[in-house]
């Protein structure tokens, strides 16, 4: 079985049955996952899939790979174990707003700025669906929920500028509704090297529909999106007539010719920071897309060639000399 | 301070003598010099025979300053010797310990031989010629009484002054600063004979055979970890985050990498425990260090690990709690917490070590039962084994016997919960053609593995991880008793109350007395063998560092017999000798 053999997206379905609410983006999701991983080629035996707690979370049962669906919000630090104890392995986090971003936010910040390889997507819904519509950290101001009867007051995360500030070397976002779009998108994150964190826009059809809308639906998603393609100018639009430029430290709106070319794999955050702020304009489309995609070591290359390094200067440690340092005296 | 204590520590397991020792120190890394809270301390009990504490009431005590003295001096031997650094005793220094008037000259001293010696003043003397400036100059304060207290015990003087020369090897004025000053106080004691009669401790002449080092409890475990993850031929990950008394395991192994060791500092003590998870699930063996905040921490993770079937290592250096408590204080307390603290039923096991060398054998049984049971493990330590030294004859070779982990062969049929004889289950690890499976937090169906709410099989699950976890008594001895099978005073004991006990029982059996010590490396599942053991003594006293945790356990398995505990939530270990009193007591009552 360890020959390369050409999987398709089916070899990767698990024979359970699939209990997302009928009409839930998560079918969506899961189906771009797997065509994704037919179309790069892994072997299945090195897939892991680990989630934490949430309605996208019970996506490792509906994967014939390995997988853990483990405890709310952890899913970043095992699957760090994971990566880091093998990393050879192709280690997937499955998250959502709730557990990624509430719960486990800690934990996900600290793996993007270690630069684990993981390929980490968060189904954002922005609510809290598995325990019936309660307001999540990326629900909008003023939402109304089973626990915000008269609108939430928190302020939400941006999860791309979140990851963002936490020094993630991938971030980009997609949408449930765009199954080529994803599927392209996550054809980059799968091949990144590090930690590739991926938004997916996720419309939760029972406690917060069509919370997308006004910018996926296919009517509007052209004039009210904009598909950031790397060496490509930003063009959005139905004709593809409009642009976006820099203007010091702003986006403007500009001619198709006049439009900026999007380079994502940018050392400096600035311009993919000024990315996330489009949606303070609503005249602005919002960005999709790779909004970053940079190199740099990961956690596990480090961790592994510090052990090559002390084992190549101190020599393989043997249980013997543990025990019997040099400080041992004998009574004889 | 605590520096001065391990350099005579180290000369005198040199000279060959048995030790034990208590360093006791504050929260605070840099608490204000001179004041009550802010006193450093390290007692060492050294002796030419068996030892098993750092010593109930000192015969020497060395006061830096009036804090230090007026905090300790009570627990001195009738007679014994303060040596008292007269320098340190300004008005404004009595005012830093709250003392109105001097202890040196109001009487509070009577009956112990106080030697007053401006140790400040001479150090600087012997220093005069270095050109230091004056803070250095006083730092090396400590190496002088040093110097002192070695003549006064006929320790040599040249493994200090070898240290010396690699601690400061960039700094060569200090070491001839430090050097001088040990010197001087060397001579100091020998030239005006400060002392009347000079100690020589010989060394132990009916020690075993063997090879020996030093040995201080975190250190133990941080080998015995690496040691048990060899001996199951699995390399070890840990998964940590630091906290007081714990921190030491994982700097300690983050040195041996070169032994396949894997160490991450987490973000939190959760991150910690659930790292380990992940990399156990990926086919290392898995563990965390912490203490009892951090323990409660990683109480799901650690409910996730038992029903995931993992193998995992816990290790709780216990501490003074609740909540944030006395961190650089002893206590037992945690051993509800480690027994039941989780959601649901959740037996883990748990394993607790006795003494700093016996952290070593107890780290390897609890990799030996995390893996060959497929189940996490707490292995419970506490401050006064992590931080304390004694001398530890190194097994030979050949006794550590392995028992190597074998993952799964057949992917035909393949079910992660197919189980042997011990129940435990399959391991088949990531990166494995055609064992791909799914694990997780949610209850599994007893054959398939997969996710099940099926009422009867959560009855089935259930009891089967309890069977799991209690058979391992199959695999634990009953634990040995020190002293007759039978008789008046049974005294059962766990962790570091090892030493006081087994002390206070010897002294009883010197005397004729018939009582029997009882310890406790297995606590849950609980050996087989106790019960009739409990029932040959008319009396069971339980002493621990805690409200009567273990007693509460033995009481509600074995009603038959009557348990009586003994408790100390001082921060403070039991002494011998408070112990025997507490035992004489009984004794009286039962003539």
């Amino acid at each position: 079985m360890s020959e390369v053999q050409q999987l398709k997206a089916k070899d990767f379905k698990s024979d359970q049955e699939v209990r997302w609410c009928p009409g839930c983006g998560d079918y969506s999701i899961i189906s771009g996952v797997q065509k994704t991983l037919a179309e790069v080629g892994v072997k299945k035996e090195n897939v892991v899939f680990i989630s934490g707690i949430g309605c996208s979370s019970r996506f490792p049962y509906y994967m014939d790979t390995y997988g853990m669906h483990s405890i709310h919000g952890r899913a970043n630090a095992i699957a760090t174990g994971v990566k880091v104890a093998n990393p050879e392995l192709d280690v997937w986090v499955i998250t959502g707003d709730g557990d990624g971003l509430s719960i486990g936010g800690n934990h996900m910040i600290h793996s993007l700025r270690r630069n684990v390889g993981l390929k980490i997507i968060l189904f954002n819904n922005e609510i809290y669906g598995l325990t019936k519509g309660q307001y999540s950290p990326t629900s909008p101001q003023g939402l109304k929920t089973k626990t915000s009867p008269y609108g939430s007051v928190d302020a939400p995360f941006d999860p791309m500028q979140l990851a963002l500030g936490a020094g993630a070397t991938f971030v980009a976002r997609t949408m449930d509704v765009s199954p080529k779009h994803m599927k392209e998108v996550l054809a980059v994150a799968a091949r990144h090297k590090g930690a590739a964190f991926v938004e997916v826009w996720q419309n939760c059809v029972i406690f917060n529909n069509d919370t997308f809308k006004g910018w996926t639906e296919k009517a509007v998603r052209d004039e009210m999106t904009i598909s950031l393609v790397a060496g490509e100018p930003m063009i959005y639009g139905k004709e593809r007539d409009k642009g976006l430029k820099f203007d010091h430290t702003a986006i403007v709106k500009c001619s198709a010719d006049e439009a900026a070319v999007w380079d994502p794999t940018q050392e400096s955050m600035g311009q993919a920071f000024l990315m996330t702020q489009l949606d303070k304009d609503p005249s602005m489309p919002r960005p999709m897309g790779v909004l970053r995609q940079v190199t740099s070591p990961t956690l596990e290359e480090l961790v592994h060639d510090q052990v090559d390094e002390v084992t190549d200067k101190r020599g393989t440690g043997e249980l013997k000399d543990l025990l019997y340092t040099p400080d041992v005296w004998e009574v004889k | 301070m605590q520096l001065t204590g391990t350099q005579f520590t180290d000369t005198t397991a040199k000279v060959g003598n048995d030790l034990a020792t208590f360093p006791d120190f504050p929260a605070e890394i840099r608490a204000p010099a001179g004041s009550r809270a802010g006193v450093s301390g390290f007692q060492i009990h050294f002796s030419s025979h068996d030892i098993y504490t750092p010593g109930d009431a000192p015969s020497v005590l060395v006061a830096m300053n009036p804090a230090a003295l007026i905090t300790n001096y009570e627990d001195l031997q009738p007679g014994g010797i303060i040596l008292v650094n007269t320098g340190a005793f300004t008005a404004a220094d009595l005012k830093k310990a709250e003392l109105d008037v001097n202890p040196l000259t109001d009487g509070t001293l009577k009956g112990f031989r106080v030697i007053e010696e401006d140790i400040n003043q001479r150090t600087t003397e012997a220093l005069a010629d270095l050109g230091l400036g004056k803070k250095d100059v006083l730092r090396c304060k400590n190496f002088y009484t040093l110097g002192m207290v070695y003549w006064l015990y006929s320790r040599p003087m040249e493994p200090t002054l070898e240290w010396l020369q690699k601690k400061f090897a960039k700094k060569p004025e200090l070491i001839e600063a430090n050097s001088r000053a040990l010197k001087a106080g060397y001579n100091h004691g020998e030239l005006l004979r400060l002392f009347q009669g000079r100690y020589e401790v010989p060394k132990v002449e009916d020690a075993p055979k063997g090879h020996y080092r030093n040995i201080m409890g975190n250190e133990a475990v941080a080998i015995g970890l690496v040691a048990g993850a060899k001996l199951a031929n699995l390399k070890p990950f840990l998964g940590s985050y630091p906290i007081t008394p714990a921190t030491d395991i994982l700097q300690h192994m983050a040195l041996l990498k070169n032994y396949d060791v894997i160490t991450c500092q987490m973000e939190d003590e959760i991150a910690g425990i659930c790292t380990a998870i992940g990399a156990s699930f990926a086919g290392r063996l898995g563990m965390t260090t912490t203490s009892g905040p951090g323990l409660a921490l990683k109480t799901e993770a650690a409910g996730l690990a038992a029903i995931t079937e993992l193998p995992l290592v816990i290790v709780n250096v216990q501490r003074g709690g609740p909540s944030t408590g006395l961190p650089t204080k002893v206590e037992q307390s945690d051993l509800l917490q480690s027994m039941f603290g989780r959601n649901g039923d959740c037996p883990i096991p748990v394993v607790a070590c006795a003494t700093p060398s016996d952290a070593f054998d107890c780290a390897v049984e609890a990799c030996r039962i995390a893996t060959e049971y497929m189940t996490p493990v707490i292995l419970l330590s506490d401050n006064y084994i992590a931080n304390g030294t004694e001398p530890w004859k190194l097994p030979v070779m050949d006794e550590l016997k392995p028992f190597p982990m074998t993952f799964a062969t057949d992917p035909e049929g393949f079910s992660p919960y197919t189980r042997d004889e011990k129940l435990a289950r399959n391991w088949a690890k990531p990166g494995t053609p055609g064992f791909e499976h799914r694990i997780g937090g949610l209850e599994k169906d007893a054959v398939t593995g997969n996710v099940s709410y099926v009422p009867e099989n959560h009855q089935v699950m259930t009891e089967t991880r309890e069977a799991k976890v209690m058979g391992i008594r199959e695999s634990i001895p009953t634990p040995p008793l020190n002293g007759e099978a039978t008789g008046d005073l049974l005294v059962v004991a766990w962790g570091s109350t090892f030493g006081a006990t087994r002390a206070a029982v010897e002294r009883l059996q010197k005397e004729g007395v018939k009582a029997t010590h009882l310890h406790m490396r297995h606590l849950w599942p609980l050996p087989h063998g106790l019960l009739e053991i409990f029932k040959g003594f008319k009396r069971i006293i339980v002493p621990e560092m805690n409200r009567g945790q273990l007693a509460w356990v033995l009481q509600s398995r074995y009603p038959e017999v009557r348990f009586e505990s003994y408790d100390k939530v001082k921060g403070k270990p039991f002494q011998a000798r408070e112990l025997k009193a507490h035992f004489e007591t009984i004794l009286e009552e039962m003539s």
